[in-house]
């Protein structure tokens, strides 16, 4: 509990200098209107009214809170205003994005660390893949599986496997390599096969390897889902709300989006990292 | 004659590095008899422990000919006919000492009930009963390297391999492990070759040192211990012991000068 006063320290910090943000930023617009009207504006009005404007320049705090706590408490979870309907739509496609993802970048892993060929072959790609800028890739995903056919959840999760594959490929052959030379020369003692090697010492010791790639992979995956959300014309999702708010000039309908896929993260991260406890206390590493 | 447990002549071993080639063992000769407690002792770089993982098949000689148990090293290693003892104890951290202790078991495919009653019977061989089901971490430094032996001796193999497994262990410590070493060396009839570079330690343990020397390594002197086969620690203090170091002493000076 001693760590409670600094944190609200800077939670206080962020908030106020919002709060200032947000009337500066939204007082020409205050003043527009006053000189329109032909009316003169007090400081006390112009603060009034730059935190309760409809279409904000920066939405504040409250509004941005108060438009969370309408669309996801106040709407039923199955109305199309609902964030919980969004975030649900955004998450799925996030999950099945981030399976896929995992289990391609573990089988990657596998393949390059018992493989020379495929570590020279596959490793340069996997790295190249990572470098084209996935705003520049989503769309042609989504545009060529529609061709084919497939839409919907499918897209998504596979330009969300897209971004997750890889830490975890990284992390995983990192992981699987962790062993040193002293115990792999055990493992020859016994003349272990590679399948024990791989089962027994190998897999073991990539754990906390593999925890910390999921983590950064779980993050990628949501990136990955809302990004495919944008150009899709999907009117469902996180990334769908997002468009859809900057399209209408809806600034605080962007805020509050944003603010619940951060959240959506951060409770992902959270989660990865209790199994991550849970496995490693399990497994006797962690004390 | 009785065909020795180890048998090396003419074993070369030259490593190829960057920038020349590194002549690790040259024109080793030596015979092992079973029952045999034999030190390896020598500076850094002498090839003690080169020769020891050529036994044990983790390196290959470039020439001479080398026999474990009458057959090639990569056979006898198939054949199971070794334990090896590394310098750390090596645990794994996510295994119980009982699991550790399995760890061979299960590659070699033993039953699981025969498995509990190894891990029982190698756990009161190196006085470890009771700590089965702890995790390496929760165990002393010593504890964990007598974990490891048992690990060694878990399955049938008549020759003990150990590479310095002392050496990380303060003198106390060690002291104690060599003692209980020797009572496990005399209830088993091991073979038991032991890379040091301890020479009391040697001394104390040893059937049969022999002395090594580096640049190129090569075996400068084998000297067979008449000391008896039950040592007290306090044998240390004898005239025999104190003239077999001394002797010991003296072979590392030389093979440093020449």
């Amino acid at each position: 509990m001693k760590n409670i006063l600094p944190i609200l320290t800077v939670l206080l910090v962020i908030v106020a200098v919002w709060y200032a943000a947000a009337i500066k930023m939204n007082a020409p617009w205050t003043y527009a209107q006053a000189e329109r009207a032909g009316t003169e504006v007090t400081f006390s009005e112009v603060v009034r009214d730059t935190l309760a404007q409809e279409r904000p320049v920066l939405p504040a705090p409250h509004q941005v809170a108060q438009e969370l706590w309408d669309t996801t408490v106040m709407k039923k979870v199955t109305s199309k205003r609902s964030l919980v309907f969004h975030g649900w739509v955004t998450l799925s496609a996030t999950m099945l994005g981030f399976a896929i993802g995992t289990t391609a970048g573990i089988l990657l892993a596998i393949g390059i660390t018992h493989n020379r060929a495929m570590e020279l072959g596959v490793m340069p790609w996997a790295i190249a893949s990572q470098t084209i800028p996935i705003l520049a890739i989503a769309p042609m995903i989504i545009v060529v599986l529609n061709s084919m056919g497939i839409s919907g959840l499918i897209p998504k999760s596979i330009i969300a496997a897209y971004l997750s594959f890889f830490p975890v490929a990284v992390g995983m052959v990192k992981g699987l390599r962790a062993p040193d030379a002293m115990q792999l020369d055990l493992m020859r003692t016994y003349s272990a096969s590679d399948a024990q090697t791989f089962w027994k010492l190998r897999l073991p010791s990539s754990m906390p390897y593999l925890f910390a790639s999921l983590k950064v992979g779980v993050a990628a995956s949501l990136v990955g889902t809302i990004v495919a959300e944008l150009p899709s014309g999907a009117t469902r999702g996180l990334g769908a709300r997002l468009l859809s708010g900057s399209y209408y000039g809806q600034t605080i309908q962007i805020w509050s989006a944003l603010f619940a896929a951060a959240l959506l993260a951060a409770s992902l991260v959270i989660i990865v990292g209790v199994i991550e406890k849970i496995t490693l206390r399990r497994m006797g590493m962690a004390v | 004659m009785k065909k020795p447990v180890i048998d090396a002549s003419g074993v070369n071993l030259t490593f190829q590095t960057k920038d020349a080639p590194v002549h690790a063992l040259k024109d080793v000769n030596l015979q092992i008899d079973k029952g045999d407690f034999v030190s390896f002792i020598g500076p850094s770089g002498c090839g003690k422990t080169t020769l020891l993982r050529c036994i044990a098949a983790l390196e290959t000689p470039t020439g001479g000919s080398l026999t474990v148990n009458g057959l090639s090293p990569d056979e006898a290693r198939k054949a199971r006919s070794y334990g090896y003892v590394f310098q750390a104890a090596g645990l794994y951290p996510w295994r119980t000492i009982e699991k550790n202790i399995k760890l061979p078991l299960e590659i070699m495919g033993y039953p699981k009930a025969e498995m509990d009653e190894r891990v029982k019977r190698v756990l009161d061989l190196v006085d470890l009963s009771g700590f089965g089901k702890k995790f390496p971490w929760q165990l002393s430094g010593g504890m964990q390297q007598r974990a490891s032996i048992a690990r060694a001796l878990a399955f049938d193999a008549d020759i003990l391999l150990m590479d310095e497994p002392f050496g990380a262990l303060d003198e106390i410590v060690r002291d104690k492990l060599n003692e209980e070493l020797l009572k496990l060396w005399d209830r088993t009839g091991k073979t038991i070759c032991f890379v040091t570079h301890s020479i009391p330690e040697a001394v104390y343990l040893s059937t049969k040192i022999v002395v090594m020397s580096p640049r190129p390594g090569r075996i400068t002197d084998v000297i067979e211990s008449p000391l008896p086969r039950e040592r007290p620690l306090e044998i240390r203090d004898t005239p025999e012991f104190i003239e077999i170091a001394h002797r010991v002493r003296e072979g590392l000076r030389e093979g440093h000068n020449a």
